[in-house]
């Protein structure tokens, strides 16, 4: 075994990760293309575009959510934002009915769910990662994952009930919204998101250096002077801004984002995130895109690819939890 | 006090079971039963009743019942409050068996679904308790997150073949627990989750000791292995009659038990009755309130349960800081 245990460095792995994911992404532009090309390349350019978004958005929420939590075992998914946020959009069909909230402009609604996304879960993660008002009694990072857990069975209940006792008219009208895939995105929430993420990164990447701050622990970032509450409420927010693009895009993925960001860690070998969320960005993209063109192509079916990955993801977050390196 | 309890209790579950006949759609009171066409054919008040209400209800204390004790045999086999069989993977390995069935042998009479959906839920619970000697660091509440996480693993190869073969219907029909569709002749499977509930109250006592651990077990003069064997099979076996008869009912194992404890201590035989029944008052209760809530329609017992039981469960772990039993 050679001393140095890291091979190659960051910028080599990142290097070769844009190669491979731009490699994948003109792949699945040109494999078996018949008939016209403009219209191949909308509609493919469509899903790329779609890919790219929530690859980007897991990855970057993912990665986020884990440096405050301070764990490797965390995401926004497995802790039930994803449920939160469909709860929140038929609650909100529910109270206002789907006529207003159609007739809203796009944007204005996507505002709207999003405001309400972050007053909610910014409420209910502050309460839970803050011991609800026990002082220093700082909870155990199994009980967090579990209640994690079950608020998301909460969630996604009280949604089901809802959808029941909405008017099944009201409701179809939403449903699309709700259940859509990589195959029939909204090209008009596209752009919103497409926006809205940008807006998200822009101040993001200037906190980069706050991040790695964070990472080192609550005491430790506080002894160095980061103004810790308001630091991790302001990740916080970030976190279920994002959360809301992908899941108002294609869904929830629950595992995808643990997969990629305990991926990039093992590959980057470092912790200053202007490596690893570049990294977990190009893993996100490229498994999700290489994934689709493999089952699409291979395999020759469509909308799988989140079920491949929760049963991927599945496996490797029981493999980390028995490995014990939750603890 | 402790004597005249448990009548009293039976006496409300009673109630409650009498409310759940005549609660419904079609008009069935006890003026259309009895005021109805005299000397004919049975008219259609009593037809409605013993053909659809009758059954429904009698499933419902069968299914409560038998998923409350299933949950309580589970929590004193692996020593860990806060599993039953939805939380350990054994609800999801017997929808995988049935979907299995249905994909391989459509054909195939009930009971020899129940059987095959029996023998996937006991290879899977098998799985979560292999799983579970891996662990390392065993905090009480790894326990729960590994058997959530073993049951997403399975659902998710469920749904994979499931998406396939166009069967992703039957499966979410099997997840969600609805009573609607219960009719005389489509229920009885219950019957032997109901027997099995009396298996294991005879086996009681073992079960208790089992539940101090192996060595006290073995001490004691007990089988361990034995009594582990046959309270799985009664879990795996239970869950899957209920699971082919109306689907899963999420937490009920989990809430009822602890419940009673809190209230009646951790002697089997002693809980037992208290489990059964409140786990059927429960039962009752939510299905009578998702037939009423939205009256002419329903809300299946799944979804009712799904809300009523995560948030109990949610104060179960928060209450005291994660005091966990």
């Amino acid at each position: 075994m050679p001393a140095d245990r890291r091979i190659l460095s960051p910028m080599v792995v990142l290097g070769g990760l844009s190669a491979l994911t731009l490699l994948s992404i003109a792949l699945f532009m040109t494999l078996g293309a018949r008939g016209k090309w403009d219209f191949i390349l909308a509609f493919r350019g469509t899903k790329i575009a779609a890919m790219v978004l929530v690859g980007y958005a897991v990855a970057v929420s993912t990665v986020l959510f884990q440096t405050i939590t301070n764990n490797r075992i965390l995401t926004p998914s497995v802790m039930g934002f994803d449920h939160l946020y469909r709860m929140i959009q038929t609650l909100l069909v529910f109270q206002f009915g789907s006529g207003l909230v159609a007739s809203l402009d796009p944007r204005l609604r996507f505002g709207i769910e999003v405001a309400s996304m972050v007053v909610f879960s910014g409420l209910l993660y502050w309460w839970l990662f803050n011991g609800a008002g026990r002082g220093d009694n700082r909870r155990s990072l199994h009980l967090l994952l579990l209640v994690g857990i079950v608020f998301g069975v909460l969630f996604r209940s009280l949604t089901s009930f809802l959808q029941r006792i909405i008017d099944p008219n009201e409701f179809l009208t939403v449903q699309d919204r709700l259940f859509a895939n990589f195959n029939r995105v909204d090209v008009e929430l596209l752009t919103v998101s497409a926006l809205v993420v940008l807006a998200v990164s822009l101040v993001g990447w200037r906190w980069r250096r706050t991040f790695d701050v964070l990472a080192l622990g609550r005491d430790a970032a506080i002894n160095l002077g980061v103004e810790h509450r308001r630091a991790v409420m302001a990740v916080l927010v970030m976190v279920s801004i994002l959360v809301s693009v992908s899941t108002a895009l294609v869904g929830p993925i629950t595992f995808f984002g643990l997969l990629v960001a305990n991926l990039a860690y093992l590959v980057v070998r470092s912790h200053r995130h202007a490596l690893i969320l570049p990294a977990a960005v190009l893993l996100a993209v490229l498994t999700l895109v290489a994934g689709q063109l493999v089952l699409e192509r291979v395999f020759g079916y469509n909308a799988a690819l989140s079920i491949v990955i929760e049963f991927v993801g599945g496996l490797a977050f029981l493999f980390i939890l028995v490995r014990g390196s939750a603890r | 006090m402790p004597i005249a309890t448990l009548p009293l209790a039976t006496v409300g579950i009673g109630l409650l079971a009498v409310w759940s006949l005549f609660v419904g759609v079609s008009d069935v009171s006890l003026a259309t039963l009895f005021g109805g066409t005299p000397g004919g054919a049975p008219d259609q008040a009593t037809q409605v009743l013993l053909v659809s209400r009758l059954p429904r209800t009698l499933a419902l204390i069968l299914a409560g019942a038998a998923m409350a004790v299933s949950g309580l045999l589970l929590q004193m086999l692996v020593r860990n409050r806060f599993v039953e069989p939805s939380t350990a993977g054994t609800a999801e390995s017997a929808i995988f068996g049935m979907m299995m069935v249905s994909l391989l042998a459509p054909e195939m009479p009930v009971f020899g679904r129940m059987a095959v959906a029996s023998l996937c839920a006991l290879a899977g619970t098998g799985l979560f308790l292999a799983i579970l000697r891996q662990v390392p660091l065993r905090s009480p509440l790894v326990v729960p997150l590994v058997g959530i996480m073993l049951g997403g693993v399975i659902t998710a190869m469920t749904e994979f073949v499931a998406y396939r073969q166009d069967l992703i219907q039957s499966v979410r029909g099997w997840e969600t627990g609805d009573f609607s569709a219960i009719l005389l002749g489509r229920y009885e499977l219950l019957w032997l989750s109901a027997a099995l509930t009396g298996v294991a109250y005879l086996a009681a006592d073992r079960f208790t000791v089992a539940g101090m651990g192996r060595d006290v077990a073995t001490n004691l003069g007990i089988d361990h292995r034995k009594v582990m064997a046959l309270g799985l099979v009664i879990v795996s076996m239970t869950t899957a009659a209920v699971i082919a008869t109306c689907g899963m009912i999420p937490f009920l194992g989990l809430i009822v038990p602890n419940v009673v404890s809190l209230v009646r201590g951790d002697n089997m035989r002693g809980s037992l009755p208290w489990v059964a029944l409140m786990g059927a008052g429960l039962v009752l209760a939510c299905d009578i309130a998702g037939r009423l809530v939205i009256h002419p329609y329903e809300i299946p017992i799944g979804t009712m349960m799904g809300v009523i039981g995560s948030a109990l469960f949610l104060y179960l772990l928060l209450r005291r800081n994660g005091h966990a039993g």
